[in-house]
């Protein structure tokens, strides 16, 4: 089994199958942990919060923490732990809205692109390797110039930043499907392409995809709170978690810890989907990591 | 002939009413690879894998073909299949052309030949289940009644049908590879073209394997085209030989008389390098065992005998 | 001194002595109770499928298993004081590619990819201190490139791995594991990966390289063509036991295992029967170490009866015998 037919593809070491690595690993339950309590807090907000979040309350500006306001409250009086169960809500809407639109319409190009004859293929690479050095800041700015800064315009803008980023994940994980055997059993029982884009290369391409999905959320919630504190984000009064700390910002001084609460839940946020990435990663192909 | 198989009369195959011509013609076929450009302006510089093949295979015929890692066996065989595009010469299937076609126009080949592949593994998705990997080539083709026929064929090759609906991975080496011959027999083709199907298989999972093939070739009234790096394998499965070096044809012939009166000094060297339980036990020490197996392929090229093949292919 | 006492074998003392190794994970045993010596010159056939637990042996002895397994038992060599299972990775390290010396099923993986061929054969030599001197050390490690035959070994000691053939790496290998005349060299699968033609001539090489050292080799391999062609003495491996030991002649012409007849049998192409069959063992090799009880081979067995559902013991010496309650040679069934 040596001969060249194989000249144009990586070699057959292929998607793994779904015996390897069956249990899960540490980090990808921590991972999950946090984000499952992320994601319940974010689920509680919308029933119950301590206080409403957007209450200014004059008398009760920039308190410490105490048994009526948990983690204190801001220069408006509003209450800190609010404000962060509500921001952990706009924080996921923007993953989800981002990441699916970047899986959504990168995972198809980036197979159609591992599908594409050779040239085409490489036409289709190097243009997406421009759009990949773009970053997602800039082009959310722009967006924000033009469409006006909110939440929708840019968790849009973050999700068309990373539509490379799926389309390169999936286009190679395709390349690999493509070089292997059952890809060539399939074509010789008679599947079209699109039958055996459908049938063998997506279902075997997942776990890279959500690999990334995981990785690219963690990405999209850190640039929504980037955003937000650059001010082309989420507008108040509605609380996000950069909005936050930006506010708490001019305030380091006085109250410190009005910074530090946003902080956390950002890196806990991030840690979290990294982690579960990791551990995914590990579980659906631990070949694939540095094939990217 | 030790094996009664190879000389029984074969029926015409009702379902085509060919039987008269060859199932395969080959004629001048080649197939070469481009390399990576070392000059910016000359062409690349190609690779021949395929350097001018031309061979028949009959119906009912049992074709083996031999070669060493580099000898274009496995190209040639995926240029039968429809699964590798030549680049000069002719490959007509009972009469009709495939060199040249698209990969959709080859529905005829599809329904005729199927495929079986060396890695039992690789070649079965990991992500389906038995049932969708015997049904696909049915369901490519439209072939009605799908459900009922991968129950037959899952107990034609010797499983359990209660196996359609596990994953390839809970299944041994064998019994992937009786998965693979399910999926192949499915649509009831005419030809099976087996790339090195055994060689990856333990020794006494290589017999019960190769004893279904046989098997199921009669049963069906299959044409066997087997590569396979292996000649005492292919000794056994096939009646006609074909070897290949460095992308040509070297020999062909009848089986036995290949394996006992081997005409070109290659075929010789390649005979006497395989080693034997009979041979082993004939008296001879190992060390002079391994000495005559090495003096016989000696002469020509015995030393600059892997030198000679691309260090690339060295896998 | 405690150092290994000496066996009573023809050519004197034992060069290898593998005394009740297991190998298992926390869960699983993988090899069971495995003993067998490997005298000075010897030849010795480990013969297997998949699963067998022949490849685990070989690392065990090597101090080189996966660190999810453990091994117990009594490994010794010729010439050290200790055992080698208990020792420490330092004191195994200073024995490998020295003492004892090991050829793998594939050479790709085995050489490193980033270092010239004349380093890594020189860096053997040097680490042990079998030269002091670079030059030294690369002047030998050329003539070891000409020894194993390699055509031009100038022009082969400046390629790396990825430049080679098969065949030839697989010759780098070899020319490795005699850099430093070993007193044993294992080979593991060492011509599987390799063309038949190209396969001979390593045979040669490793029988011709054992020979002029007088050095002991345990050969591995699934093929009994080739364990047949190399070796002397054959050991007989199935579901992690030796289920069978003795003369490679003797083994091959009257086995006594069920198992060694079956595998003997599905390995002749040549003997098939009227409808042009040939002979095969039912079933197939159980996966991940869930052998049965007793017998390991009981559940594949055509003589298998419920006295095989305890481990039948072993029959006849280390170097010839058997373990099965109804041995070929017995009138049962």
């Amino acid at each position: 089994m040596s001969d060249r037919f194989v000249a144009e593809h990586p070699p057959p070491d292929v998607a793994g199958s779904p015996d390897r690595g069956r249990s899960w690993g540490g980090s990808a339950i921590v991972g999950a942990t946090i984000i499952g309590v992320i994601v319940f807090t974010a689920l509680v907000s919308f029933v119950w919060t301590p206080h409403d979040p957007l209450l200014v309350q004059g008398a009760a500006r920039l308190q410490g923490a105490s048994s009526e306001f948990w983690f204190g409250t801001d220069r408006f009086g509003r209450d800190v732990f609010s404000r962060l169960m509500m921001g952990a809500r706009t924080a996921l809407f923007v993953g989800v809205v981002a990441v699916s639109l970047a899986g959504l319409v990168g995972t198809p190009l980036g197979i159609l692109m591992g599908m594409a004859p050779r040239w085409l293929s490489q036409l289709f690479l190097r243009t997406n390797d421009l759009l990949l050095a773009f970053p997602a800041l800039l082009l959310a700015i722009m967006f924000g110039a033009v469409y006006g800064a909110s939440t929708f315009t840019a968790m849009i803008a973050i999700g068309i930043a990373t539509i490379p980023v799926f389309a390169r994940v999936a286009r190679s994980g395709t390349l690999q499907v493509l070089s292997s055997e059952y890809v060539l059993a399939a074509r010789s029982a008679g599947r079209s392409r699109p039958a055996i884009a459908l049938r063998h290369v997506l279902p075997n391409i997942g776990g890279l995809v959500i690999v990334q999905a995981s990785v690219s959320f963690a990405i999209a919630v850190l640039a929504e709170a980037a955003l937000s504190f650059l001010g082309f984000g989420t507008q108040p009064p509605t609380p996000s978690w950069g909005r936050m700390l930006q506010e708490a910002q001019e305030l380091v001084a006085v109250a410190p810890m009005q910074a530090v609460w946003p902080g956390l839940a950002i890196a806990a946020a991030v840690l979290g989907f990294n982690l579960l990435g990791d551990g995914l990663r590990d579980r659906f192909d631990p070949r694939l990591d540095d094939s990217r | 002939m030790a094996d009664p198989m190879a000389d029984r009369s074969r029926v015409p195959d009702a379902d085509t009413g060919v039987d008269a011509g060859p199932v395969y013609e080959v004629a001048g076929l080649e197939r070469s690879f481009p390399q990576p450009r070392t000059r910016l302006l000359a062409p690349s510089p190609r690779i021949a894998a395929l350097a001018g093949v031309s061979f028949e295979v009959r119906a009912g015929q049992r074709f083996g073909i031999v070669g060493e890692s580099g000898s274009g066996k496995s190209t040639l065989l995926r240029c039968l299949g429809g699964l590798e595009p030549a680049t000069a010469g002719s490959i007509r299937f009972r009469g009709r052309e495939i060199v040249g076609k698209r990969e959709r126009r080859l529905g005829f080949l599809r329904r005729d030949v199927q495929l079986v592949f060396q890695d039992p593994m690789a070649s079965l998705d990991p992500r389906m289940r038995v049932r969708h990997i015997v049904r696909e080539p049915l369901v490519a083709q439209g072939t009605p009644g799908a459900d009922a026929r991968v129950a037959e064929m899952l107990e034609a090759v010797g499983l359990d049908p209660a196996a359609a609906g596990r994953f390839p991975h809970q299944f041994s080496g064998g019994q992937r590879q009786r998965i693979a011959i399910a999926r192949a027999l499915a649509v009831r083709p005419s030809v099976l073209l087996a790339d090195e199907p055994v060689s990856a298989l333990d020794v006494s999972v290589r017999a019960q394997i190769l004893n279904l093939l046989a098997d199921l070739v009669q049963r069906f009234e299959l044409t066997l085209v087997f590569v396979s790096h292996d000649l005492s394998v292919v000794r056994h499965v096939c009646d006609t030989i074909t070897v290949m070096r460095d992308g040509g044809i070297v020999e062909s012939g009848p089986a036995e008389q290949l394996w006992e009166r081997p005409r070109q000094p290659y075929t010789r060297q390649l005979v006497a390098a395989v080693p034997t339980l009979r041979r082993a036990l004939s008296g001879a020490g190992p060390a002079e065992l391994v000495r005559d197996a090495a003096a016989t392929a000696g002469g020509d090229r015995s030393a600059a005998a892997d030198e000679a093949h691309d260090p690339k292919d060295g896998r | 001194m405690t150092a290994a006492e000496p066996f009573a074998t023809p050519d004197g003392p034992d060069v290898l002595r593998v005394s009740g190794l297991h190998v298992g994970t926390g869960r699983d045993t993988l090899v069971e109770d495995v003993s067998f010596s490997v005298g000075p010159g010897e030849r010795v056939g480990l013969i297997g499928e998949s699963g067998s637990g022949k490849s685990l042996t070989a690392l065990a002895i090597m101090g080189l298993l996966a660190d999810e397994l453990h091994a117990s038992g009594d490994v010794r060599l010729r010439g050290v004081d200790h055992e080698l299972l208990t020792a420490g990775e330092a004191e195994r390290s200073a024995l490998r590619g020295d003492t004892m010396s090991m050829v793998f099923q594939e050479p790709m993986t085995a050489l490193n990819p980033l270092m010239r061929v004349e380093r890594q054969i020189a860096e053997v030599l040097l680490i042990h201190g079998t030269r002091r001197e670079r030059a030294a050390a690369a002047a030998a490690a050329r003539d070891l490139l000409a020894a194993v035959d390699l055509p031009d070994p100038e022009r082969i000691a400046r390629r790396y791995p990825h430049q080679l053939s098969g065949g030839q790496r697989q010759r780098v290998m070899l020319a490795i594991a005699l850099a430093n005349g070993p007193e044993l060299l294992i080979c593991d699968e060492p011509t599987t990966a390799l063309d038949v033609t190209v396969q001979a001539q390593m045979l040669r090489l490793i029988v011709d390289g054992v020979a002029d050292r007088d050095a002991a080799l345990l050969f591995i391999s699934h093929d009994l063509a080739v364990v047949a062609t190399v070796c002397d003495r054959v050991l007989v491996m199935y579901g992690g036991r030796i289920v069978e030991a003795g003369e490679v002649r003797q083994l091959l012409t009257r086995p006594q295992h069920p198992y060694t007849q079956g595998l003997l049998a599905a390995s002749d192409l040549e003997a098939v029967d009227a409808l042009g069959h040939l002979p095969t063992i039912e079933g197939s090799v159980p996966p991940g170490g869930r052998f049965p009880d007793g017998c390991v081979f009981r559940n594949r067995c055509p003589r298998g009866d419920e006295r095989c559902t305890t481990w039948p013991g072993w029959t006849g010496t280390e170097r010839s015998g058997y373990a099965c309650w109804y041995p070929i040679g017995s009138a049962h069934g």
